[in-house]
This record gives C-alpha cells, sequence and structure tokens, in this order.
C-alpha cells in the first residue's frame, strides 16, 4: 500500500448526504475478480447516462473536478455494502483524501487498508469547505498526515483528528498482515485454550481430517 | 460492574491487548462468497502465505449466482469466472465449498444458521454487511472489507477496535399481523439510518424473548441498516431449541456442556450500556418504505410524506427521495402501483418467511402485469418449501420459482429489476439502483409483498381474506 504523508489537490463538492457503496460502484462491476481498474466504474449511474454517454452534469465529468483528488461529501458517507470495491474504485479515480461530517463503519476502516485518508470534520466545517470551492475555482487543499492539518494557504486551517494506529498504518504503508504475524505464537497459545463447539465435520467439535466426510 | 454480552464475547476472544493499539481478536468462523474473496486469494498468493485455519472457514457461492438454468453455462461470463476463482480458491487452501449442486449451498446467512455453524458466543465475520443476521444467536457477528477477509485468512484474527453499546428495549408484544421485519423497519424509521453508527446493538425485551430464530435474524440482519457494526440477542432456551440436532451442532454430552456454557451469555443486570432507547412494539403497523433508504418508511395506511413538514435538515434528502421513486407528498401508500414483487434474500428467505408469503397467497393469482420471484434463501429452504407445497402455491398463483441465491436483492445476477420498475420487496436495502438501474424498491415484510404482487399495490395484510389451505 502507498503509504500517506502529505497531499495536495483540487476539492470536488459533491453535496449529497447518504452517498452509499452502490452508489459509489454499483453491483455489476463486483463480478471482476482483479483489484484494480474500478475507477472507470466510480459512481457510474451518476457519471454515465443509459446509453453509457457522460452526463455532462455530473460534477465529476467536468474541469477541474475530472482530476480532484480530495472528494467533499456529506454525512454518513459510504454507507450500506462492505465492498472494498468502493475505496477501490474512489482510489483508482484519484481520490486520496475524503472529508465528510461522518463516514460509516466499514467503509470508514476500508479507507485506511487502500492509502485513502477519510476526514471527519464538523458540519460547520465541511459547509464551510463547500462554500469555498463554489468562491474560489480550483480550489485546493493541502492536507498533511505529519501534522495532521488541513490548510487552503488562504485563511483555512484546521486540525484533524484520527487514531494514532489509523495515522501509522498509513503514514508507513503499513501490511496490516504482516503485524498480526508477528503474533503468530500468540494465536497458537490462544487456540490451545479455545472452545469451539462445531468442525467442518457434522456433529460438533471432534474433528479427525482422515474421517472428514460429509453426510449429504 | 457488570458486562453486556456484547462485552463477554469481545473479552473471550481477545488474544492481543496492546497500548494505543485495536485488539486482536480471534474469529471462530469465516464465512466466504465468491465476490469479496477473490483479491484476498491473490494477496495471499503474492506473499506466499496459506490459509490458517481452513476448517474455520465455510465457502459458498450465492451473490452473482443464476437462480434459474443452473445445469447450463452462465449468460454472465464474467461471473462464471468469478465463481471458477472461488472454487480453484477452495481446491487450493483447502476450504469446504457448498458448490452451486450441493444441498448445502445457499446464502451464506442463511446457511450457517441452517447447518448449527452459527453458535451463541462464536465470532463470526464475513465479507458481507448482512453479517450481522448471525447475532440472534448472541454471536458476535459482523461484516468485513476484503482487506479483512484477507487478514482473517491469514491469521484467523482481526484487529479491531471495540464499539460503543446500545441497548434497544423493546416495551410490548408484537401485534397480531406485524412481523420482525415491520418492527425492524419502524426502529430504523425512527431513529434514522446512521443512527447506530459505531455501535453495536443489543435487542432487548418481551417482544424479543417471543420471536422465533428466524424472526430474529430478520431484526439482526437489518442492524446495518441503521448504522451498526453488529446486532446481538442473548441465548435463550429458543436458541437451544432451534440448535438442538442441526448437523453442525455438538452432541451428547457436548452439547450439555455446551449449552450451560450459553446460558452465561447474556448482559448482567448491572451491566452498563454506552446508549439506551425504549421502542413501543405495540404501536407497530405492516411497513413500506417510500424513500431510497431504509429509514424513509411509513405504516401501510400511512401516506408519502411531505419533504416541506420535516425536519429542515431532512429536507434535501426526502425531495430527491421522492424524486428518485417518482412519488408525490400525501399519496396513500395502497395507491402505489407496483411492476415486480420479490420475495427473498438473507432478511426474508427463510422457510418461516415464505409460509406466512403462501399463507397470503393460497387461492390467488398475481395481478396481471406483475412479476413476481420468490428466491428460497438456500437449498435446504426450496426442498423444504416444495415438500410443504409452498413452491406449488407459489407458482399455481403465477409466482416464479427459482433457486437458491441473492438474487434481486442486489441485481448482481440476470435477476434485476428494469428501468423505471417499481418492486415491492422482501430484502434490506432500497437505494438507488440497488435492485437495477432506475428501479424503485419499496421494503416490505414477505405477507406484505404476497399481498401486493396478487393486488397490484400495497394493502394492509392484516384485512387479509386468507383462503384455508386443502391438505397437501
Amino acid at each position: 500500500m502507498e503509504a500517506f504523508k502529505k497531499h495536495i489537490g483540487v476539492v470536488a463538492p459533491l453535496n449529497r448526504a447518504n452517498i452509499d457503496t452502490d452508489a459509489i460502484i454499483p453491483k455489476q462491476f463486483l463480478k471482476r475478480i482483479e483489484k484494480r481498474g474500478y475507477g472507470q466504474c466510480l459512481f457510474y449511474d451518476w457519471r454515465f447516462k443509459e446509453d453509457g454517454e457522460e452526463d455532462p452534469d455530473f460534477l465529476l465529468n467536468k474541469e477541474p473536478y475530472r482530476h480532484a483528488s480530495i472528494l467533499l461529501t456529506k454525512e454518513n458517507f459510504g454507507c450500506g455494502s462492505s465492498r472494498e470495491h468502493a475505496p477501490w474504485a474512489l482510489e483508482d479515480f484519484g481520490f486520496r483524501v475524503i472529508i465528510a461530517p461522518s463516514f460509516a463503519d466499514i467503509f470508514y476502516n476500508n479507507c485506511f487498508k487502500n492509502g485513502i485518508l477519510p476526514i471527519r470534520l464538523s458540519e460547520g466545517e465541511v459547509n464551510h469547505l463547500f462554500q469555498k470551492t463554489e468562491e474560489i475555482p480550483e480550489y485546493k487543499l493541502t492536507v498533511d498526515l505529519q501534522s495532521n492539518t488541513i490548510t487552503d494557504g488562504k485563511g483555512f486551517e484546521k486540525k484533524f483528528e484520527v487514531d494514532a494506529y489509523r495515522r501509522s498504518m498509513l503514514l508507513e504503508g503499513m501490511d496490516e498482515i504482516e503485524t498480526t504475524v508477528l503474533h503468530g505464537a500468540k494465536i497458537e497459545e490462544f487456540e490451545k485454550n479455545h472452545k469451539v463447539y462445531y468442525s467442518m465435520q457434522d456433529g460438533g467439535s471432534t474433528f479427525n481430517p482422515a474421517e472428514k466426510k460429509r453426510t449429504i | 460492574m457488570g458486562r453486556t454480552l456484547y462485552e463477554k464475547i469481545w473479552n473471550s476472544h481477545v488474544v492481543v491487548e496492546e497500548d494505543a493499539q485495536p485488539d486482536i481478536i480471534y474469529i471462530d468462523l469465516h464465512l466466504i462468497h465468491e465476490v469479496t474473496s477473490p483479491q484476498a486469494f491473490d494477496g495471499l498468493r503474492t506473499e506466499n502465505r496459506k490459509v490458517r485455519r481452513p476448517d474455520r472457514t465455510l465457502a459458498t457461492m450465492d451473490h452473482a449466482i443464476p437462480t434459474m438454468n443452473r445445469h447450463l453455462p452462465f449468460e454472465d461470463k464474467v461471473a462464471e469466472k468469478q465463481v471458477e476463482a472461488l472454487r480453484k480458491n477452495c481446491k487450493d487452501f483447502g476450504i469446504e465449498l457448498y458448490d452451486l449442486f450441493s444441498r448445502r449451498q445457499g446464502i451464506v446467512h442463511i446457511i450457517a444458521p441452517e447447518l448449527g455453524l452459527t453458535q451463541p458466543g462464536q465470532t463470526i465475520v464475513c465479507g458481507d454487511s448482512h453479517t450481522a443476521t448471525h447475532g440472534a444467536f448472541g454471536t458476535l457477528a459482523f461484516g468485513i472489507g476484503t482487506s479483512e477477509v484477507e487478514h482473517v485468512l491469514a491469521t484467523q484474527t482481526l484487529k479491531q477496535y471495540k464499539s460503543k453499546t446500545l441497548a434497544v428495549n423493546f416495551n410490548g408484544e408484537l401485534p397480531v399481523g406485524v412481523t420482525a421485519k415491520d418492527l425492524i423497519l419502524a426502529l430504523i424509521g425512527e431513529y434514522g439510518h446512521d443512527f447506530a453508527t459505531g455501535y453495536v446493538i443489543e435487542y432487548r425485551g418481551e417482544a424479543i424473548r417471543g420471536l422465533s430464530m428466524e424472526e430474529r435474524m430478520t431484526v439482526c440482519n437489518m442492524s446495518i441498516e441503521i448504522g451498526a457494526r453488529a446486532g446481538l440477542i442473548a441465548p435463550d432456551d429458543t436458541t437451544f431449541e432451534y440448535l438442538e440436532g442441526k448437523p453442525h451442532a455438538p452432541k451428547g454430552e457436548e452439547w450439555e456442556q455446551a449449552v450451560a456454557e450459553w446460558k452465561q451469555l447474556t448482559s448482567d443486570e448491572d451491566a452498563v450500556f454506552d446508549r439506551s432507547v425504549n421502542f413501543d412494539c405495540e404501536k407497530v403497523e405492516p411497513q413500506v418504505t417510500w424513500g431510497t433508504n431504509p429509514g424513509l418508511v411509513v405504516s401501510v395506511n400511512g401516506s408519502v410524506p411531505d419533504p416541506k413538514e420535516m425536519p429542515k435538515e431532512k429536507q434535501k434528502m426526502a425531495e430527491s427521495a421522492l424524486q428518485y421513486m417518482d412519488l408525490e407528498p400525501g399519496v396513500n401508500i395502497s395507491d402505489i402501483p407496483l411492476d415486480t414483487v420479490f420475495i427473498g434474500s438473507c432478511t426474508n428467505g427463510r422457510i418461516e418467511d415464505l409460509r406466512e408469503a403462501a399463507r397470503i397467497v393460497n387461492g390467488y393469482k398475481v395481478s396481471e402485469g406483475v412479476r413476481a420471484l420468490v428466491v428460497p434463501g438456500s437449498f435446504s429452504v426450496k426442498l423444504q418449501a416444495e415438500e410443504e407445497g409452498l413452491a406449488k402455491i407459489f407458482t399455481d398463483s403465477g409466482f416464479e420459482w427459482r433457486d437458491a441465491g441473492c438474487s434481486m436483492c442486489l441485481g448482481m445476477n440476470p435477476d434485476v429489476a428494469q428501468p423505471g420498475d417499481r418492486i415491492a420487496s422482501t430484502s434490506n436495502r432500497n437505494f438507488e439502483g440497488r435492485q437495477g438501474r432506475l428501479s424503485r424498491s419499496h421494503l416490505v415484510s414477505p405477507p406484505m409483498a404476497a399481498a401486493a404482487a396478487i393486488k397490484g399495490h400495497f394493502v394492509d395484510v392484516r384485512d387479509w381474506p386468507i383462503k384455508v389451505r386443502e391438505e397437501v
């Protein structure tokens, strides 16, 4: 995963609350088995008309937002399905930062695994930024994760909060699995004392791979 | 101080606790399906990692598979390739797979409980947001992304922050003719669909104790639709009766030992929740959603609300929902005409759901011009419904009777609603385009969907003239 330290980019103001992951990436694109290439499917039903032509009225089909890398939006962004294709599509399109008053749980978590920084700001601050994007053409923000600040170089400066663990994950581009694997001995120890009352063989926990067979 | 059920399950699964870090918690059962797993297996291969506990992992295919003509090659070659990838991944990594023709195939959240794999006190994860369904057993179950699927495959653990706890106390009894689906929709309607973000809910109260396991699963299933990470119901005799004799449930002495342990899985009387709400069940009527999230819901005898009469912060959302849904404020819910009816999904695709729907449908014909589908949640539900004569009731009245899968709940397979179609659906999400581009979804219970199929518009099932069924 690409590390995230500091990012400067154009802000795309997507003024809508409760944008769900079905809207971020519709289901027909979830059948692919690859991890990349979803940027072209991002917000598909909004970006493209029924005949597949671009809808010129949609924000991301306009300049300079085609090249935006900071998404500004409203509350409860990323609600619904757990599909990680949503952050994959946002990242592949070019977004590295998402600013909103609130995010849905699973989506928020998924962002950090894909080099995207989701930032929660107050509703007032988010509204203020929306106004700035209206007033200033090609409005840009600088997001510095090392100092936890957002600035526009024009008077707006704001500290944001992100917990220390997720922050270091992004700063270092950390492979989370690698760090957990280091606890392998503890996992093994835990398993020795942890009772589970099933096995993949029918009838409780007595598991003998040699006898493994299905009844149906 | 006492502990909540959530804290009890959490504490018994903590493997590593470190300062300023999320805990590493152990996962007892990992369920996987074709859509959110291929990239995780690729990740394992790239890093040369194994699946740590294939014996704690179960796979099936449900999301993108056809629900008819399964003996033929898939029409959708991309979906076929995904299904083949799952077969290969399960074979390469030694994971049990209930494949397309297995009698145990079905929607992942339906098969694990019916096989007795879902048990009280466990932690269960799956790359699917409706994993909270399993919480009905007093099981901490939640949806995860593909990176976390890979993490669980590799380590059988997850790095997780503990959630806050929310007690939802249902007061009073559920009125006759009102279902578990109406109860959870009414709750989401009252509090809004992001109310419980950051929380794990414990559903409590007499009304919950009176629900069957399948009804409890319907309630827990929709926890994510109110924003919660998971939903829990403490296990009781209903739970144990359901589990006893299920294929994977423990037997004999081990069963006794397990039940004794499971009986401890309740929130202590002096346990403190971060937040509590009380919800009066007696006022709940059959529900119908009118908007584009599950919280935009009214009673069947109500009308489409006027955004102007809503709190200011909700007006814009409601206006855009009405525009998408092509509805005018003030229209009676019962006057909304329908094109499609879908009965199925992990919310309402179990045998009791089909029984309830068939009871309404029996002796009637589907309204002209309405396309009506019943998609059983699992192969086993399908077989049972056929045995009980339910399938015949559905087909006699003009419903299509399909093989098990997620189907039109999310429209990933060929069961897609057409642009402009108005659907009465027993599924869980009415988001824009969810069931098909530009399609309009109204979420309801199975009997409400069944009655709507017959009438071609919504009706209050409490007034439905049930025709007595001849013995099969």
